[in-house]
């Protein structure tokens, strides 16, 4: 993890970018960031695994509007970078991944709310240059906001790496849940908020209910052939 | 980028290009992904309006030293809010009107009035409906053994093909139509797109969550079925305490409180 901390914390830097500020391609989305963090690790697999089931938590969390909302890119380069970090199955390596990846997107999203309130401030002290049309103030406003957003996604990366890659090492030599046990605990609690999500999104609509019915058939009975 | 014949409203004729110069379109696409760059909760994407139009706005006669120039900067940089995707349509429409020299309190008036729908279009059709199809259409080619990069290449390329069309189609038709650009918001894309995708992304959604669910847990199917009735019952619960947790933080707690428990027992 040392070795790799470098572009994992530049990594996080960009995916935090991505989240809003640019070019919100959804490179940040958990399925992607966390596969790409373990990519970093050295397993990419383990990180879509758990890439995986942070993108069933953040389906919850769709960027409506202003609202607050976890930032998902840094966070799940963390979750995939902590997982992938130990080439065992060791039991818990899920449950600590996805803890520290939800943290950090919590964290991540008031880090969000600071940065905003900032360009907010840094656009009142540019009254005076705005008002008069002045195209530098404009696009110095534009560039600032980035590159503060790409800082902070890097802090956020980096401290978040060195809060719970010691707390993930110390919890696996203590874990004494079975491993499949957690993993199944751990996978029910993304899938529970991934159906209430799915449940707020498509209820309005009869036709959405029935195909959501008919999907759900379709997947179990492809689980059963195969 | 083609435009109907363009009519000067003010005294000063500019000589204005029909179709926007290649280098000009380029810069106001790459821009707009950078549009929300300085987003914040007085302005909204105000500035990011401005930095968008302004390669547009370079070729007003004299350029970038006229007042003219500085007017019209000025104008853009104001409060705006809309869906960040479909804000293109905003730069385009605004590009053209402050080209084609209409008066200031009519293109003010136009662009209070273009912002409402920019933003719900946008976030019924890619917020409620494309990002959640295309999330759960990874999910299932993931539930179905595919490797970590044919997921994300199935998961980016779906996604950013819309959203990449849709950014390209919102500046081309805002360009086009300035002032009469409302008419565009009735495309049936815009219009109906919401009511085809959500319930393909329910279909994707029923099929792809026991699908994840069996990869994830992995080899050893008997587990499945318990975590599929307890991720129903949970989502029951959730869908109950709506508006008083959110999922998320619940899942943190939840996993945290096992983390505990395994370490601590």
């Amino acid at each position: 993890m040392t070795t790799s901390l470098l572009p994992i914390t530049l990594l996080g830097a960009v995916l935090g970018l991505d989240t809003v500020s640019f070019p919100q391609a959804m490179f940040s989305r958990p399925l992607v960031a966390a596969t790409l963090g373990g990519a970093l690790a050295g397993a990419p697999l383990g990180g879509l695994m758990v890439g995986a089931a942070l993108e069933l938590i953040a389906l919850e969390t769709l960027p409506f509007g202003a609202s607050r909302y976890p930032e998902w890119g840094s966070a799940s380069v963390v979750g995939g970078a902590l997982y992938a970090a130990s080439p065992l199955p060791l039991a818990g390596k899920m449950t600590i991944s996805l803890l520290a990846a939800v943290a950090t997107a919590w964290v991540g999203g008031w880090t969000m709310v600071k940065l905003r309130q900032r360009n907010a401030r840094w656009s009142e002290r540019s009254r005076s240059g705005l008002d008069a049309g002045a195209r530098g103030t404009v696009i110095g406003l534009q560039l600032r906001g980035m590159t503060a957003d790409l800082i902070r996604g890097a802090l956020l990366t980096v401290v978040a790496i060195a809060v719970f890659a010691p707390l993930a090492e110390a919890s696996l030599g203590l874990w004494s849940v079975d491993a499949r046990l957690s993993r199944g605990l751990a996978v029910g609690v993304a899938a529970s908020v991934a159906g209430a999500a799915a449940w707020k999104l498509f209820h309005g609509s009869i036709a959405a209910r029935w195909t959501f019915v008919g999907g759900l058939a379709v997947g179990l009975a492809t689980l059963v052939l195969r | 980028m083609t435009a109907a014949p363009l009519h000067h409203s003010t005294g000063e004729a500019p000589i204005i290009p029909r179709r926007l110069p290649v280098r000009t379109e380029l810069a106001m696409l790459l821009r707009t992904l950078a549009i929300q760059g300085a987003w914040n909760y007085e302005t909204l994407l105000g500035n990011g309006i401005g930095f968008c139009i302004e390669p547009a706005l370079r070729l007003l006669p004299g350029g970038v030293h006229t007042p003219r120039f500085k007017e019209a900067m000025a104008r853009q940089s104001k409060y705006f809010n809309a869906h960040p995707y479909l804000a293109s349509v905003a730069v385009g429409a605004l590009a053209r009107v402050e080209l084609d020299g209409e008066p200031a309190d009519r293109i003010q008036r136009f662009r209070t009035a273009l912002a409402g729908p920019l933003g719900s279009v946008g976030d019924r059709l890619i917020w409620a409906g494309w990002l959640p199809l295309c999330s759960w259409v990874a999910l299932v080619a993931f539930g179905l053994s595919a490797g970590p990069w044919a997921t994300l290449f199935i998961f980016l390329g779906l996604y950013n093909a819309g959203h990449i069309a849709l950014r390209v189609w919102g500046l081309r038709v805002g360009w086009n139509r300035g002032m009469r650009v409302a008419q565009a918001l009735g495309n049936p894309v815009l219009r109906r797109g919401p009511q085809v995708i959500v319930p393909m992304a329910a279909f994707a959604a029923g099929a792809g969550l026991p699908l994840a669910l069996n990869r994830i847990i992995g080899p050893g199917r008997g587990l499945l079925p318990i975590v599929l009735v307890g991720a129903a019952l949970g989502a029951f619960l959730l869908v109950k305490l709506q508006g008083r947790i959110e999922g998320w933080r619940l899942a943190l707690g939840v996993l945290a409180g096992l983390v505990l428990f395994s370490v601590a027992r």
